[in-house]
């Protein structure tokens, strides 16, 4: 970066700067020789073979999939999950730019990040999911299903997708040392967050609605009029919580990128997000309640299915809220962070709730759906390479400092 | 009272009074008896009459040209596939289903089953890529040049009908009964299934006049049947009918489908696409502004603060 040339050369020297961190190529080989890499290598080494079977044998051979579980993990946890925990993109989004909560801001290039990954490798997961992967554009360029609820969620992912790498591209522009690239989308990042607040809300919320046309499969407990309001207010939670959750990480493992670490500034807005999510699980608490009551389903709490809903609402939407509400009223910041991990756990538990434990729940227990080994693996190597495309971004781009060359945002 | 008041109120009892002349017979928000298409075919199965031959599943699949197929005798003679309950797979889009008879144990009860061919279908307003067509003569068929395999027809469909070809890895479809469509599009055709049967289980016909029967049928006959028309009124209402001398459940039906069509679920969820990009987009600017200006509100008090202590 010797005096910020307005245009870039991919020289030797870029390379070796921005690819290779500074490093030679040999270097840089030696240096990744490590623990963590090791233990990504062995699932790269099993799950890349589990890709190539899916796609060449189909899903039959690598799936439990069956005429009456169509759909498994790959949508249940890959998709749901990874879109709801990804939520905090636009959360952190709407508070820094709308609300101009500024003290918030160092969040919002993390989150973007996060979250536009977490949407690219849970569309990734969902391709080997579709019979026919090649024809993913098909909603978009070949046939529009307008009365289906997945019509949007595909639209929306897609747009959403576009607004995050939006948001993104001033840090991939600082990166590349290219001035008038980086301005022109720093104005565009006010647009991209209004319209990926309206996509996020009908998006989140369509992937509940996805089961609204099944009261006959959903049980009663999960099934109800507010699934869409549901999964939105569990996606605010979720993407609150997993900010929380990646800030405290990743200042830890990237802490040598940051010049002037304050930890100070950081458990204070762990505190502001804890408070957020005290509230954000309270209505979510509230609305669970009032579902319950507007399908008049109380007789089915005392039954195994009530348990694992008293399990779910109690232990990790009610009692959450409650740990929030104490640990930031006592400054417990450690509190925060334990308690975010439950609320995502509780997440997950809900995600998997909707789409496979409490979906088909009339079915005889030979007939309902495990995941097989396969479909295990694939899922845990998609999140790993997705883990890596984070590790390799963050070590290159300014995502948790800023770039001393260029000055902070303004739109 | 003002003038403009007052021709306001007229205006609105004329409305009033225009509105309750216009009667046209059909309440608003009514989800029952939908025009649709008046002229559509249906299959009345009469349940109390089929022996379990199992031909209509011959004929069907000898129709459709799917695979795995074995001959006639042979099917008449399997009768093993009735220990269990077994619904439609990919390569068989009807199968004959025996249940116990709480009247008479020696005669189980033989149902079919297959797609019912919905008024209003979930599989159509599920798909994405709008695979799913209800055609005005009644079948519901799929266009697999179209399908990119979500299996959202399949977790939509309430009678658990579509199937899907998980062992192709490259050209999987949905699979479920096509009503013989290219059949009965023919004049005087009938579906294969029908044509075969020894019985008469199944009468072929326009929907409406199968319902006329079947009403019929339970009044000239009492004690026969239960006196419901399965698939009259459930999920909106299915071109395949179904008759019984036991109540529904006892013989593999769902009966806690409702009338309510399955499209009509998630359709106040869509119609908040269009308010949500409207309100949202307004609000948020609203904020932002209102934000914007108060920062610069505090910033001027701020300079004119420091511009008095100057002064002084």
């Amino acid at each position: 970066m010797n005096g910020a040339p307005t245009t870039m050369k991919f020289d030797s020297t870029w390379v070796r700067n921005n690819i290779f961190l500074g490093m030679t190529f040999k270097e840089y080989v030696k240096s990744n020789f490590t623990k963590f890499n090791a233990v990504v290598a062995l699932i790269l080494l099993l799950g890349i073979p589990v890709i190539f079977y899916r796609l060449l044998y189909g899903l039959g051979p690598s799936t439990n999939l069956s005429d009456n579980n169509p759909w498994g993990i790959w949508i249940g946890f890959d998709m749901l999950c990874g879109v709801a925990l990804a939520a905090g993109g636009f959360v952190i989004g709407t508070a820094v730019h709308i609300f101009g909560m500024k003290e918030y801001g160092f969040l919002f290039r993390p989150a973007v990040l996060t979250g536009f990954l977490g949407y690219l490798f849970a569309i990734i997961a969902l391709t080997f999911d579709l019979g026919r992967y090649y024809r993913l554009p098909y909603p978009m360029f070949v046939s529009w299903g307008v009365t289906s609820v997945l019509f949007l969620v595909a639209w929306h992912v897609a747009l959403y997708l576009s607004c995050q790498f939006v948001e993104w591209c001033p840090a991939i522009f600082e990166w590349l040392n290219m001035k008038r690239a980086r301005k022109i989308f720093i104005k565009a990042t006010l647009g991209a967050t209004i319209f990926g607040v309206c996509l996020s809300m009908l998006h989140q919320s369509a992937l509940g609605s996805i089961f609204l046309l099944m009261p006959e499969k959903l049980h009663p407990l999960w099934y109800s009029d507010y699934i869409p309001l549901w999964f939105f207010m569990s996606a605010v939670a979720g993407g609150i919580a997993m900010t929380i959750v990646e800030s405290a990480a990743s200042h830890r493992i990237f802490s040598h990128q940051i010049k002037v670490h304050d930890p100070d500034h950081l458990n204070r807005v762990t505190l502001g997000l804890g408070k957020a999510a005290s509230v954000t699980l309270f209505a979510y608490f509230f609305m669970k309640v009032i579902g319950l009551a507007h399908g008049n389903n109380w007789a089915y709490l005392n039954t195994p299915y009530g348990y694992l809903y008293l399990f779910e609402v109690l232990g990790f939407v009610l009692i959450p809220a409650l740990i929030f509400m104490y640990a930031v009223q006592n400054n417990l910041v450690g509190w925060v962070r334990g308690c975010a991990v439950v609320t995502i756990v509780g997440i997950i538990l809900n995600r998997l709730d909707h789409s496979i434990i409490a979906f088909n729940w009339h079915l005889a227990w030979k007939d309902r759906y495990v995941p097989s080994w396969m479909e295990v693996v694939l899922t845990i190597t998609v999140i790993t390479i997705g883990i890596l495309t984070f590790q390799w971004i963050m070590n290159r781009m300014p995502i948790l400092y800023e770039h001393p060359d260029y000055e902070p945002e303004q739109h | 009272m003002d003038t403009s008041r007052r021709n306001f109120m007229k205006v609105l009892a004329g409305l009033g009074l225009s509105a309750s002349l216009c009667e046209t017979g059909t309440a608003l928000g009514d989800d029952l008896r939908l025009p649709g298409y008046p002229n559509q075919f249906g299959v009345l199965v009469d349940t109390t009459v089929c022996i379990g031959c199992r031909r209509c599943e011959w004929a069907c699949k000898e129709w459709n040209k799917l695979p795995n197929q074995i001959t006639l005798r042979d099917y008449e003679k399997d009768q093993s596939v009735f220990q269990e309950i077994r619904r439609t797979h990919a390569d068989s889009y009807t199968v004959v289903n025996s249940f116990e008879n709480p009247r008479d144990p020696s005669k189980p009860i033989f149902v079919k089953k297959q797609c019912m061919h919905c008024y209003e279908p979930g599989c159509a307003s599920s798909c994405f890529v709008r695979a799913f067509t209800k055609r005005p003569i009644g079948p519901v068929t799929y266009d697999a040049s179209l399908c990119v395999g979500c299996r959202y027809c399949m977790a939509a469909c309430p009678f658990d009908i579509p199937a899907y070809q998980y062992n192709n890895p490259w050209t999987p479809e949905v699979t479920k009964c096509t009503f013989c469509f290219d059949r009965i599009s023919q004049a005087g055709g009938i579906p294969a299934c029908v044509s075969i049967c020894p019985v008469e289980t199944m009468t072929f016909g326009k929907r409406t006049d199968l319902i006329d029967l079947a009403h019929k049928k339970i009044r000239d006959n009492p004690g026969r049947y239960v006196n419901r028309v399965y698939g009259e009124n459930e999920v909106g209402g299915t071109s395949w009918m179904y008759l019984s001398a036991v109540p529904f459940d006892r013989i593999g039906f769902r009966t806690d489908l409702g009338t309510a069509p399955i499209p009509t679920l998630s359709k106040p969820f869509l119609s908040l696409v269009s308010p949500v990009f409207i309100v949202i987009p307004a609000l948020a600017m609203g904020m932002y502004s209102f934000k914007k200006r108060r920062d610069q509100l505090e910033k001027d008090e701020i300079n004119k603060a420091l511009d008095k202590k100057e002064g002084k």
